[in-house]
């Protein structure tokens, strides 16, 4: 190092830290099974063939056609703190299957194994001897491209009176809930996704939780998009009915292609009186090359209501997808409901994020917290983007925000865009703000303790991301750590 | 154990060591006096080879290597060790991660297994109570909300788990009362040990009462101006640096 200016030495450390948070995606496989893809473009006939293809009863055509007409009306949001390429919505197939699945598997041994291999690729035991044998007490859905895949555990959940199926099927065997609930958090005409979503969604999960029923073990679903030049368009739908209590995790890949995808989902929420509901999504759609090609379009509507003493939390790691637009929500309805929403959102090279939440406080003595930690690194840019809203009914209602970035690097931005509207005098909003950087010091100080400067970054950003990831249920907290290890992993120059 | 030769440095374009000499044999102590601005702290920060500091000039050899050439990490791992003046913050990362990922990467290099949890968890709570440090706050962030004191004494105990061949004190009693100042005192002089050196360096007298030093050397514009025995801090707690600056000059 004796020859160096400083110039240099401030360059080739901004070098060392690019190579630090450069990282190979490690899901990017693509799975070669057949597949029944529709061609691309969208139209009524497009919604039809769907619908069709599903065998679904005529309201919920209906449905559907309603939500396209709305969204053809509609034009795409900018105003978000992104800038990309916009999809051209008629070079996109709004419906792909894998083709063993045409009829359906039974069980799980008529699964189609190249999917299975892909499953155990991604690290997810499929199979319930695995899942038996102790490795996981999760029950998983996983929707592959458009299709629900496999729902393991349904058995075991069925004795507690808990649905945990396909919404494809939840159509066929639970109509009543189902048209009870649907678009009753976010309407077909919500926004422009939301309503393309409800046009032409695929498939999802369904989850009820009967009354007073403490659901027995973690619900997951595991989304993949796989086919090129596909979207996913799923929706989550969980009802807790009262005093009950359930934990969801939903986890998200992607291959690595050139192009971009898609994704606009959509997830209702409705904790009835004195339920429980914690939703927690590790999202780690392709971010796209070092250079910015490819990746994952993550628009995304995620919205909760919670009735009387009910609580929802939303707890969010997000390290993938090229662009992300997603602020999940909660309408605190009911008086003495609670809203949480914990965040980890890192974007690297060139990903951009505006994420963040809403918080609408309608009852009496309702609470919310937000707690939300962004990391840029590379060249990427990362929003918060967060509502506040008491309204003139919510009396004695409380907030607090807190909102910290962190910035690697020089060539990153980070940007937090608080909206706080109070209508109620005895209304308490609190909002804390730091913005930081991985110090020199830091460094320096793990350095001389003999840590790697790779080791050291991925210990100060876990440390930063810390007080997030105690509201993820365990084992998955260990696994948001490694992602974000990975997603900062690379060699030292 | 350390031989510097003629070294220079220079921090963002200034010339700061202007050819310092110095000689370690293992088990000694030797202060480093001078005022401000000499280049006392930057020594420290050359050796372990921060970044930043740039070294124009001569040699430095650490158990029998050349360590100029050597990263921070791996010149730590060798067994060189810095007590920071000012030790930072890590928000969120707890002293016993901090502290584990440091010993098993010392170990690892050494070619050893890294440390079992319960192992490390019992000598580390050792440790604490060496330093009178209580054991929550091996549950806290690396110096998270720590006083003065408390942040010295948790560097002293980094280097008790660390067991480093050389410890360099950057002004470790700045800021100390004097019943923090003894027990960091009591520490370092519990880890002397005829195969460990230290480098203290410090501003005042004060702190060799507690350690006391076999030489003291005297830094004045980035050189060593004068050495000598233990009564050489008395005699420039005295007459004060002047004189020497401009004998040395």
């Amino acid at each position: 190092m004796s020859e160096k200016t400083n110039q240099q030495i401030v360059e080739e450390s901004n070098q060392e830290l690019n190579e630090y948070i450069k990282s190979d995606y490690e899901a990017g496989f693509v799975t070669d099974i057949e597949a029944d893809t529709l061609p691309p473009g969208l139209n009524e006939d497009v919604v039809r063939f769907i619908s069709a293809k599903k065998g679904e009863p005529e309201w919920l055509l209906e449905w559907r056609l309603k939500a396209f007409a709305a969204w053809s009306e509609m034009d795409e949001p900018e105003w978000a703190h992104v800038t990309y390429e916009k999809p051209k919505f008629q070079d996109i197939s709004y419906y792909s299957a894998p083709k063993s699945m045409e009829d359906g598997p039974q069980s799980l041994d008529e699964v189609d194994p190249e999917l299975l291999k892909t499953y155990e690729k991604l690290g997810i035991p499929l199979h319930e001897q695995a899942v038996l044998a102790g490795v996981r007490n999760v029950a998983v859905d996983v929707v592959f491209d458009s299709v629900s895949v496999a729902t393991t555990f349904r058995e075991k959940l069925k004795e507690a009176g808990v649905i945990f199926m396909p919404i494809s099927e939840a159509v066929h065997e639970h109509p009543e809930l189902l048209k009870k609930y649907m678009g009753s958090v976010v309407p077909q005409k919500d926004n422009f996704y939301a309503a393309l979503n409800s046009a032409v969604f695929s498939d999802g999960s369904f989850v009820y939780i009967p009354k007073g029923v403490r659901c027995p073990m973690e619900l997951s679903t595991y989304f993949r998009i796989n086919e090129q030049n596909t979207g996913q368009f799923e929706r989550t739908i969980i009802i807790a009915d009262e005093g009950s209590h359930v934990s969801y995790l939903e986890g998200c890949t992607a291959p690595m292609r050139d192009e971009n995808q898609l994704h606009a989902a959509v997830v209702e929420l409705v904790a009835l009186d004195g339920a429980e509901i914690k939703y927690s999504t590790v999202q780690n759609w392709y971010p796209g090359d070092e250079n910015g090609k490819g990746g994952i379009y993550n628009f995304v509507t995620k919205r909760a209501v919670a009735h009387t003493n009910a609580k929802v939390s939303w707890t969010q790691v997000e390290t993938g997808s090229a662009v992300t637009w997603k602020y999940p929500s909660c309408i605190l309805k009911g008086d003495n409901s609670i809203g949480e929403f914990y965040s980890v959102a890192l974007t690297n090279n060139y990903q951009q994020a505006d994420t963040g939440t809403k918080m609408i406080h309608l009852g009496k003595n309702t609470k919310s917290t937000i707690i939300s930690k962004g990391i840029s690194a590379g060249k990427s840019q990362n929003a918060y983007r967060g509502l506040v809203r008491m309204n003139p009914s919510a009396e004695g209602a409380r907030n607090f925000t807190q909102c910290d970035s962190l910035l690697i690097g020089d060539k990153c931005g980070a940007h937090t865009f608080p909206y706080i509207e109070s209508k109620h005098p005895s209304a308490v909003i609190e909002h804390e703000a730091t913005t930081s950087t991985v110090s020199d010091d830091q460094m320096f100080l793990c350095q001389q303790r003999g840590i790697d400067p790779e080791k050291a970054v991925s210990m100060i950003v876990n440390g930063f991301c810390k007080e997030v990831f105690k509201e993820l249920p365990m084992e998955f907290a260990v696994e948001a750590g490694k992602l974000l290890e990975v997603s900062l992993e690379g060699s030292v120059g | 154990m350390l031989t510097i030769k003629n070294l220079q440095a220079k921090v963002e374009e200034k010339d700061i060591l202007k050819g310092l000499d110095l000689e370690i044999k293992p088990g000694e102590i030797h202060a480093i006096m001078g005022p401000n601005g000499a280049g006392k702290s930057t020594l420290g920060n050359v050796l372990s080879g921060r970044e930043g500091y740039e070294v124009t000039g001569g040699d430095v050899s650490f158990d029998g290597k050349d360590i100029l050439d050597m990263d921070t990490e791996e010149r730590a791992r060798e067994g060189l060790f810095l007590a920071f003046q000012y030790p930072v913050e890590i928000p969120g990362v707890s002293n016993l991660e901090f502290l584990k990922a440091s010993v098993d990467s010392v170990r690892e290099h050494r070619g050893e297994e890294p440390m079992d949890s319960v192992t490390f968890l019992k000598l580390a709570r050792e440790k604490c109570k060496a330093v009178n440090l209580d054991q929550n706050f091996l549950k806290r962030g690396v110096n998270e909300g720590f006083s003065g004191g408390e942040k010295k004494r948790n560097e002293i105990m980094q280097m008790m788990l660390l067991e480093p061949k050389l410890c360099i004190l950057d002004e470790t009693d700045s800021g100390l009362d004097i019943d923090a100042l003894q027990v960091v005192a009591e520490g370092v002089n519990s880890q002397r040990d005829p195969n460990r050196s230290f480098i203290v360096v410090t501003h005042y007298q004060r702190l060799l009462d507690y350690i006391v030093p076999d030489y003291v050397h005297v830094l004045a514009d980035g050189k060593i101006v004068k050495s000598g025995g233990k009564e050489l801090a008395l005699e420039l707690e005295e007459k004060g640096y002047g004189w020497l600056e401009n004998g040395g000059q």
